[in-house]
């Protein structure tokens, strides 16, 4: 066994192949090979997001100029009544955090499912349809992959200027070429198999054949991915609103905090940027795990391994 | 009286890229198929079986071309058809089967619903009447408790039995043609046999003509009413099967049946066909079994040899029956 997969991986000798699953599992705190703590993470920002008008203590745009830069209630100099503290602005930081994971959620889903449905589409009618339909898709891709995602990001948001509906059309503009790449793979593959030349024999036409033969094929692929583009959409996000071009101040975004909070740094008020940064870590590694684990569970030729 | 299918000099080619190869996949191929009647077709890999086959239904992949000749079903020439009348034609009128139809289902539908989806396409049936129509076919292919088996996924259903719900799908729309493509290869002898008893039985019930493509002799003796031998692209020899077993007049026919392991004489060595069949592309001069013929003649050499009848609906392609 070891002999013959030898050759395949020469760098994965067996204790190393083993403590690399041993971290992987303790980073994704598997039971059962079901990563929890990523899942109840995204549950939890899920649940803070849907209620955050219940949870947060205060407002989350007005604040109190009086309670500037308050810190975080366990340090001397906090208050109970800010449990994070406050910004430069007197606002709740923590009222803030909980209304940014809405921010995040919304535009991260909306984002995904958008990129996702456009990228899908235009992959299975690249894949099924072949030929120049194929040609222009592909090259249009090619061309759209050689563009550095976030500066592009960039140059749309400055044309169509910054809004939350904006920011999920440009996210969906940037990154659809993923899936269309991906599902069209799929796609070629799915062409030849009988069950495809079958619907043709019993004379389906194609919009038939790819409706219902071929989109639901693809479906677990583009809902691996959708998973696995989500921490990345979410972090792209986060940047956009960092450098001013993403959500608009002074709706409470986790990338424009860090942006207001990075001044503060020097002056040791790092609750300002450690907590939204440490919110954006969470949400996008709990997003890739969950994603890793759906890729894995979903792929029979990886489960075997 | 028209025949149900009729080809007539069908030719189709496979031209490369830039058209600097071209292969005569089918060449000059006629023959008159009758309405509940079944032709088997036999022939090497590489014979251009299949071919024939997505010829008459019109799909072809797109490096081959019909070049030249005419499809005649019902009258009607299939080659000047539009796609779009094709493929109104196709699962309806014509139905086919592949040549693996243990990978024929989608596994992410029912079963019902695929026996059900040429009805909806083709006859507009709404779901209810789709669904009870799948249920009587199911009985028709005799698949026990079709009840519970609509309901179930291809991956719960043994192989003998998605074959028959292939054959279901199939006779759905009550074609008047059905073309099966070496349907049984895939399946062990008992099942094969069991599977075709039952499209014998739905032939008979439904009085569809059947082509039969195949490399099994035995199956052609079985099935056929008459039998077609392809070699290189061309129809070698046709006619009753009885005839073509009793007296071939093709070398090639001759050779191929002595090729059939017989139970009865176990002391005979089997005979093999000397040499490889023929690079499409470049075919030998004059006939194109002449480097493998038992029997050549100086003249098989030069000339390509006429269709040439041998007796009432027996013809063959070979000097030596023109005699």
């Amino acid at each position: 066994m070891s002999t013959a997969s030898a050759p395949l991986s020469p760098s994965a000798s067996p204790s190393r192949a083993a403590s690399l699953t041993l971290a992987w599992r303790f980073a994704a705190f598997h039971v059962g090979g079901f990563p929890v703590l990523p899942t109840l993470i995204l549950l939890v920002l899920a649940f803070t997001a849907v209620f955050a008008n219940v949870i947060a203590p205060s407002d989350p745009e007005i604040g109190t100029l009086g309670e500037r830069f308050r810190p975080p209630a366990w340090q001397t100099g906090g208050s109970e009544k800010y449990l994070l503290g406050t910004d430069h602005l007197g606002r709740d930081v923590l009222s803030r955090l909980i209304f940014g994971a809405r921010v995040s959620m919304v535009v991260g889903l909306t984002a995904v499912l958008f990129a996702g449905a456009v990228g899908t589409a235009l992959g299975i009618l690249s894949g099924f349809l072949g030929g120049w339909v194929d040609q222009v898709i592909m090259r249009v891709t090619d061309t759209w992959l050689a563009l550095p995602a976030l500066t592009f990001a960039i140059f749309l948001a400055a044309v169509v200027g910054p809004s939350e509906m904006n920011i999920v059309i440009i996210l969906g503009a940037v990154y659809w070429t993923r899936y269309a790449r991906v599902i069209r793979g799929e796609v070629l593959s799915l062409r030849e198999r009988d069950f495809v030349r079958l619907a043709i024999v019993a004379g389906c036409s194609k919009w038939t054949i790819m409706r219902r033969h071929i989109l639901p094929n693809v479906l677990n692929s583009a809902i691996v991915l959708g998973t696995l583009m989500l921490g990345v959409v979410i972090v792209t996000e986060a940047a956009l609103s960092f450098l001013g071009v993403g959500v608009p101040p002074p709706k409470p975004a986790w990338g424009l905090m860090l942006a207001d909070g990075k001044k503060g740094l020097m002056a040791g008020y790092w609750w300002l940027t450690v907590l939204p940064g440490s919110c954006i870590m969470l949400m996008v590694l709990s997003a890739n795990l969950l994603g890793d684990w759906l890729r894995v569970k979903l792929d029979p030729q990886l489960r075997q391994l | 009286m028209t025949a149900l299918l009729e080809l007539d000099h069908l030719t189709t080619r496979y031209v490369s890229a830039r058209g600097a190869r071209v292969v005569e996949a089918v060449s000059d191929i006629s023959f008159r198929l009758e309405a509940g009647e079944t032709l088997g077709i036999v022939g090497e890999s590489g014979s251009g079986k299949t071919t024939l086959a997505l010829s008459i239904m019109r799909l072809l992949p797109p490096a081959a071309r019909i070049a030249s000749g005419a499809v005649r079903f019902e009258g009607e020439d299939l080659v000047t058809k539009s796609d779009r009348e094709m493929r109104r034609l196709r699962g309806k009128r014509i139905a086919m089967i592949l040549q693996d139809p243990m990978a024929s289902l989608n596994p992410l539908f029912t079963v019902g619903d695929q026996v059900a989806e040429s009805l909806r396409v083709h006859e507009g049936a709404s779901r209810r009447t789709a669904w009870s129509r799948a249920r009587e076919l199911l009985t028709a292919v005799k698949i026990p408790a079709p009840e519970a088996r609509v309901r179930e996924y291809p991956h719960q259903l043994s192989g003998g039995m998605r074959q028959r719900i292939v054959g279901a799908i199939a006779i759905s729309c009550e074609p008047r043609l059905l073309i099966a493509d070496e349907p049984t290869t895939s399946l062990d002898v008992t099942i094969q046999a069991q599977y075709l008893n039952l499209l014998r039985e739905l032939q008979r019930e439904h009085g569809l003509a059947l082509i039969f493509i195949t490399h099994n002799l035995g199956i052609v003796a079985r099935m056929c009413d008459r039998v077609a031998v392809m070699y290189a692209g061309r129809l070698v020899e046709i006619g009753p099967v009885r005839r073509i077993f009793d007296s071939p007049a093709h070398p090639y026919t001759r050779a191929l049946l002595e090729s059939i392991p017989r139970l009865a004489d176990s002391r005979a060595r089997l005979t093999a066909i000397d040499g490889q069949p023929p690079d499409l592309a470049a075919l030998p001069t004059g006939c194109a079994f002449h480097p493998r013929c038992p029997k050549v003649e100086d003249r098989c050499r030069r000339e390509v040899p006429t269709d040439v009848t041998v007796a009432e609906d027996h013809r063959a392609r070979c000097w030596l029956a023109a005699r």
